[in-house]
């Protein structure tokens, strides 16, 4: 038996051929955490890959219903994690669910979980929250994992250096029936960042930055790896940020070589190594980069000092331009295509060409999300926010419980009612209104979500993106507002 | 799964760029199981007003393509959101080949687990294929996968696709079958996995 798994991991596993001979090739983390979990590749070049954490949510159940269908059972309910996130009320009261098709949603989660003995982060779990906050934050999300979900925001979990990409429902099914996926290997992106950030400008800025550069589709058919001495800089909670939007440039997903940040913020929390095995771990871990040499499919380059804080105009993430810059006008896009989609998308916005984005005046905010809901998000809106009253109506909704309970210890929650806006529980809210809590038609809203698609607020909602810092200014303000100027002064 | 070989019907034009599964299926319907009808409300913020009734102009309501079982559109066809029900609903109103210059990623992988071919065609040929639908709306296209063709009219355009994704659409073939017979290769290397990377299981202590 020694001898033929020795055998079949020489045949099927090309790296490993190729280290045993001495022929090591500089290989990039992208190569690394690949090879690592492939348990065969087929001549037609799709792999079948070891999936480490699988984490579900109340949208998989149809997932569920296929198990159900094929009298199926969870291969490894050790390894699958579920959390009750996207229908949870965030203003209304949580236990008794007013309206009975949400109370459904969640009930059924609970059933299927249940059914199949897996851990579930419910609505009375002081753990609960959006699942790509709590992956990370209850140290089930770690370096050199694989990670998978039905939620294209799973890409989120790269910035500890895992492979973590989102999943439909037949895969979800597949995952839970097998612990394993079908993919082909995605090409490899390095987005180097260089230079450093200045005050005022956060890894939204960075992420809407790297994406009105390549485009919505700019990394369609890559995993990216974000480098460069700005992305080190980032705290996790930015990296979680930037990470969490490489699915907006099209990514299967993005990663980040992890390093002291990383392992520092790993350390202790539940669900990690402790003691020996995390030592033993983070020498794992500390293998897990890009070697020098290492050849990369496509290469992109940004000065984190030349970026300014960002805010988007139209219905794409890729509609994203600094503060201080104008609407577009079609009239002066020169391909026809690119001229109607910005005229489909400043109708649906409400905007007329050469607006001052400072000139456009908003009606609520919104911040929240997975993108953008984790204390640091909360802290530096309340840095804004502290002393200063907001013109508009507004929701914070926590990314987690935990997020919740730490932000109330330092006091932010009282920052945010004192200025007007409204505290309320953790999920997906907002960002995605399937909980109930949506833009009205026609509303404006300064928001830190990730996507600004016409009708994904509620219909008829027209969304600005932008950092929490971003959003704060443009309470206070009454309209889209350079932050910087509001920052004079402020402890950080 | 059905299998797709060759399609020849009538083809819709979606000349929009970044069309997300948002717009495919609004997130209110994502409570719905399938067997509620998830085809009647495709694409239903474009299709009908906020009252409910269907707008003349967009090109799914016009009387020659509301049968399409063909959509030609944009670039980042299926961007956004992983929900596979956009493709339950793409396939439910009857659609079962998409032509764009390029899919979201996810999209297209939920698409070739439900039968829905995504056809890649180049910007200039969707961008023909487009204009000729605009004169002849009712000009069916004939779509063979085994050859990558599309047939319009008396012009014929190649288009690419996963060859992986192609094998999996001809031949109907399901995921879990092959999985299956992989079986003893997935229990080798969780034993072998364990011992190399012991800190990949989640601790107990959580």
């Amino acid at each position: 038996m020694a001898t033929n798994n020795f055998l079949y991991y020489l045949t099927f596993r090309p790296e490993a051929m190729a280290a045993f001979f001495g022929m090591t090739q500089p290989q990039t983390l992208i190569d690394k955490l690949w090879a690592a979990h492939e348990i065969v590749r087929r001549q037609d070049g799709e792999s079948l890959l070891w999936v480490d954490r699988h984490y579900v949510h109340e949208g998989s159940f149809h997932a569920f219903s296929r198990l159900t269908e094929r009298g199926a059972m969870v291969a490894e309910p050790n390894l699958t994690f579920a959390v009750a996130d996207h229908y949870v009320p965030t203003r209304a009261p949580r236990t008794n669910i007013g309206n009975p098709e949400i109370a459904r949603m969640v009930r059924q989660v609970e059933e299927n979980t249940a059914r199949h003995h897996i851990k579930l982060f419910g609505l009375d779990d002081p753990r609960q929250g959006i699942v790509h906050v709590v992956g990370p934050e209850q140290g089930l999300t770690l370096p050199g994992l694989l990670i998978v979900c039905g939620d294209s925001h799973t890409s989120t979990h790269g910035a500890l250096g895992a492979y973590a990409f989102g999943i439909g429902a037949s895969e979800v099914a597949h995952v839970l029936m097998t612990q394993t996926i079908w993919q082909r290997k995605p090409k490899r992106m390095r987005i180097t960042i260089d230079g450093r950030a200045t005050p005022g400008v956060a890894a939204k800025d960075i992420v809407l930055a790297i994406i009105a550069k390549i485009g919505a589709d700019g990394a369609t058919g890559y995993a990216i790896e974000f480098a460069g001495i700005a992305i080190r800089a980032l705290s996790i909670e930015g990296r979680l940020t930037l990470c969490n939007m490489s699915i907006e440039a099209g990514a299967r997903c993005g990663t980040i070589a992890p390093d002291a940040t990383t392992f520092d913020y790993v350390k202790g929390r539940p669900f990690a190594p402790k003691g020996p095995a995390f030592d033993q771990a983070v020498e794992a871990w500390s293998r897990l980069n890009s070697d020098n040499g290492a050849d990369f499919d496509h290469e992109v380059r940004l000065d984190a000092s030349e970026i300014m804080p960002i805010v988007t105009w139209g219905t794409s993430p890729q509609h994203a331009l600094p503060i201080e810059a104008s609407v577009p006008d079609p009239a002066r896009e020169l391909d026809p295509a690119r001229a109607n989609d910005l005229r489909d998308a400043l109708s649906y916005m409400g905007l007329r060409p050469g607006t001052k984005l400072t000139n456009i005046a908003i009606d609520r905010v919104f911040i929240g999300s997975c993108t953008n809901a984790r204390i640091e998000d909360l802290r530096a809106a309340a840095a804004v926010l502290v002393g200063r009253v907001s013109k508009v109506p507004g929701l914070v909704s926590p990314g987690s419980s935990a997020v919740k309970r730490q932000a109330e210890q330092e006091g932010l929650d009282r920052v945010f009612r004192d200025a007007g806006l409204e505290w309320g529980e953790s999920g997906c809210s907002m960002c995605v209104g399937i909980n109930g809590d949506i833009v009205a038609p026609g509303e404006r809203c300064a928001s830190t979500t990730n996507r600004n698609f016409s009708g994904r607020q509620g219909p008829g909602a027209r969304t600005h993106l932008m950092s929490p810092a971003m959003v704060a200014a443009a309470a206070v303000t009454g309209h889209l507002a350079d932050v910087r100027p509001l920052l004079v002064g402020r402890k950080l | 799964m059905d299998k797709f070989l060759r399609l020849t019907a009538a083809a819709c034009p979606l000349d929009v760029t970044n069309l997300n599964t948002d717009q495919l299926l609004p997130a209110r319907y994502l409570k719905w199981p399938r067997a509620a009808g998830l085809g009647k409300v495709l694409l239903q913020d474009l299709r009908f007003d906020p009252d409910g009734r269907a707008r003349a102009e967009f090109p799914l309501n016009r009387p020659f393509w509301r049968e399409a079982r063909i959509i030609v559109g944009g670039r980042n066809f299926g961007c956004g959101s992983s929900r596979e029900a956009a493709v339950y609903a793409l396939y439910d109103y009857g659609i079962r080949c998409v032509i764009a210059p390029s899919f979201g990623d996810i999209f297209s992988g939920n698409a070739v687990q439900n039968g829905l071919l995504t056809a890649i065609a180049a910007d200039e040929v969707v961008a023909e294929i487009i204009a000729t639908l605009g004169e002849r709306p009712e000009l069916p296209l004939t779509v063979d996968l085994e050859q990558q063709t599309i047939l319009c009219g008396d012009r014929s355009y190649n288009f690419t696709i996963d060859p992986v994704s192609r094998l999996r659409l001809l031949n109907g073939w399901d995921d879990m079958a092959l999985t299956e017979s992989f079986r003893d290769r997935i229990l080798a290397f969780k034993l072998d996995d364990q011992s190399r990377r012991p800190w990949a299981r989640p601790g107990t202590t959580g």
